[in-house]
């Protein structure tokens, strides 16, 4: 048991460390990179404030896909209920069927296997509730205690790592890639202020 | 016109989504350029020999020039929102025509050589090598997008199609794999002036004929005047507005309105084009290089205000872009201190009573009017948001008494492209052409036939072109298309304060 406690808290840290190095990175090099013009999808708000008001439109409204498909912003909204209404989709609508990939099964096949475990631990065998925050807060603060002696449990903080340890390198990126979507987090002020970005500035010379 | 092997959809009476006909377009391709075209650009004349090395080092070089570019890469999710918001996909229900499947044509290379999934798990992401026949297909879908942006208004992650075309674009005019249309234009530019290859001397014999029949039609004496200097005002139009119909119309309406509210402008031969195609291959050097043309110009001649005609993706350039590929603008009259579009010119010497227009000129009209995809979804008019969609509709209203608008879906910065739009409008793409124009032709005919309308407006030489060959496809006179500012023209009460 000792060693499977080990075995669990060090890919548990590991993915934390993988998504949290992976995740930074990946935001520094969005940040990093220029947006060397000025694209906002218009009309676009005329402030900063507009433009928060913009993100946070999207970010927790979805207002876009509101827009676009009022079955896709449903099912996507409601999101940890809505999991299998998308899967539905992906297979039944010719074409979202067309445009998945094999890695869009598996993201969902994951997040469904992760909330099946969860609510299995919680209605069918239920797991020491005490002992397994003490587990995962042993986890957070490089104290590792003891692994509850659950199967479920141990199949459940495996696949929420492998969820960890993917998240930076896939399409579930979206996540802070919609802050920085130019055509989402621009003001419409190009007329008004001068915006050069470092690489153009060597042009002018 | 070339000979027509296709057939033009059929108008939906609701429109639905259609059942995907894979393959349908891939016979679709606009010419390639000859070497010619692409050396003028600076481009390799040809497919060069290491073209995979180097498109795959390009495409990393724009991944880190463009935030828009790598962001869009790796956030879409497959939701699916954007697969039916294509005028290509309707038109033509061919699956690579989804604005996704479009991606995804990018993104499967992108995958398999910027991404560890890609990299080590190809299959699972939809990574693919970048083959021939990859590239075949980029050349032939990244020719089959207007880059219009109706999709990205939709997407919830604001992914930009037209980003992602302009990249590719760019990616493969590097390689040797250029688009004649464009490539060629663009030459015509930096060698004349215009895309139309309109030089000087033939400028001026058709301003002259123009003031000719002005003077015919109205009794009154209008220049337009070329290469002034001192004048306040510099007019940079798409060259059609000096010989196509309708556009010339626009023209002449500029000229009756900047004559009758007193103010000096000129036309430059120079920079005698509004027009920069240098964005539909989304080359940053080639617009600016067609840029700087308007701003020596504009130094040289010693004009205080510069004034874009009715030009979709010119506005986008001018408004969005100008000022940073050939700003600041601090030589301009600080009451008008950066670029304006006609419409708010117009609009303004309305407001103030400085022009007056008769509406009952136009009573023999019914219009409605299309809202152009560069401006609506790229720009802005007058000082608020949504402005561009008002000021046009304001000017229309100020000239006419009977306007009415398209279903709501198809306008704003939900407008339809008219189908010729990001270097398409050649005739070598004309099936793609007609089949895109579809949600038009359908949103129009529903108000020809419910509403009664004559006519429909538009402020972009390319909608103007293309409209004017797509209706009668459609079964719509071609004459109902018109300029903004012939209506302008039309209702413009002449001579009492200047003559």
């Amino acid at each position: 048991m000792a060693f499977l406690t080990f075995i669990i808290s060090f890919i548990l840290t590991l993915s934390v460390a993988i998504f949290i190095g992976g995740l930074g990175y990946r935001i520094y090099t969005y940040a990093k990179t220029p947006a060397p013009l000025k694209i906002p999808t218009m009309p676009a708000p005329l402030t900063r404030n507009g433009v928060r008001l913009r993100m946070l439109k999207e970010i927790i409204f979805f207002h876009s896909l509101f827009r676009a498909n009022k079955w896709i912003w449903l099912f996507g909204w409601l999101f940890h209920i809505g999991l299998l209404g998308l899967w539905a989709r992906r297979i039944l609508v010719e074409r979202i069927r067309y445009i998945t990939h094999l890695s869009d099964h598996f993201m969902l096949t994951l997040l469904v296997l992760i909330v099946t475990t969860g609510l299995f631990m919680k209605y069918v065998s239920r797991i020491d509730i005490v002992q397994a925050k003490a587990f995962a807060l042993g986890i957070i603060y490089f104290d590792w205690q003891t692994l509850p002696a659950d199967f479920m449990f141990v199949i459940h903080l495996l696949l929420v790592s492998a969820l960890l340890i993917i998240f930076p390198f896939s399409k579930l990126l979206h996540a802070p890639g919609v802050f920085f979507s130019p055509t989402r987090n621009q003001v419409d002020d190009a007329r008004d202020k001068r915006h050069l970005s470092p690489w153009a500035e060597k042009l002018e010379k | 016109m070339a000979k027509v092997t296709f057939e033009t959809p059929k108008i939906r009476e609701y429109p639905v989504i259609p059942i995907l006909e894979e393959g349908s377009m891939s016979h679709s391709q606009p010419f390639v350029a000859k070497p010619e075209h692409q050396e003028a650009l600076g481009f390799p004349g040809k497919l060069v020999d290491n073209w995979q090395e180097k498109a795959i080092e390009k495409m990393g070089d724009l991944l880190g020039k463009y935030r828009g570019l790598k962001v869009f890469m790796d956030s879409c999710v497959k939701c699916g929102a954007c697969t039916d918001k294509c005028h290509y996909f309707q038109g033509t229900a061919d699956p690579k025509n989804m604005p996704v499947a479009r991606q995804d044509l990018m993104r499967k290379v992108y995958r398999r050589y910027f991404t560890f999934a890609g990299k080590y798990f190809p299959k699972l992401v939809g990574a693919e090598d970048f083959t021939k026949e990859v590239l075949d297909d980029w050349y032939k879908y990244f020719h089959q997008c207007s880059q219009c942006r109706r999709c990205s208004v939709y997407c919830p992650y604001g992914i930009d199609t037209a980003e992602i075309s302009m990249a590719a674009r760019e990616i493969m005019d590097s390689i040797g794999v250029g688009q004649k249309y464009c490539n060629e234009i663009i030459g015509k530019v930096h060698k004349i002036g215009n895309n139309l290859g309109l030089p000087e001397p033939a400028l001026i014999d058709t301003v002259e004929g123009l003031e000719e029949d002005i003077e015919e039609d109205t009794g009154h004496t209008v220049r337009i005047p070329v290469d002034v200097k001192g004048a306040e005002v510099l007019l940079i139009t798409p060259s059609a507005d000096f010989f196509a119909e309708p556009h010339i119309d626009g023209l002449i309406g500029y000229a009756k309105v900047f004559h009758q509210a007193g103010i000096s402008w000129t036309l430059s031969s120079y920079a005698s084009e509004a027009g920069n195609f240098g964005m539909f291959i989304g080359s940053y050097e080639q617009m600016q290089k067609i840029s700087r043309r308007v701003l020596k110009v504009a130094r040289e001649l010693g004009v205080k205000r510069i004034v874009v005609g009715e030009c979709g993706h010119a506005w986008r350039v001018a408004y969005s872009f100008w000022n940073t590929l050939i700003g600041p603008f601090d030589f301009l009259d600080p009451k008008y201190p950066a670029p304006q579009h006609i419409c708010e010119v117009t609009l303004d010497l309305v407001e103030r009573g400085a022009i007056t227009l008769d509406k009952e000129a136009n009573d023999h009209r019914i219009l409605t009017f299309h809202d152009s995809c560069n401006v609506a979804r790229g720009t802005r008019m007058g000082f608020k948001p949504g402005g561009q969609f008002t000021v046009p509709r304001d000017v229309i209203k100020s000239a006419c008494n009977h306007f009415v608008d398209m279903n709501p879906d198809t306008i704003h910065d939900q407008t339809y492209c008219c189908g010729g739009g990001g270097g398409l409008l050649t005739d070598d793409l004309l099936e793609l052409r007609i089949k895109g124009a579809l949600p038009r032709m359908e949103a129009l005919r529903t108000v020809v036939e419910e509403d009664g309308v004559t006519h429909m407006a538009a402020i972009c030489a390319i909608c103007k072109s293309q409209f004017s060959k797509a209706m009668p496809f459609y079964g719509l006179p071609m004459d109902i298309i018109i300029s903004v500012h012939q209506l302008v023209g039309d209702a413009l009460v002449m001579g009492n304060k200047s003559d």
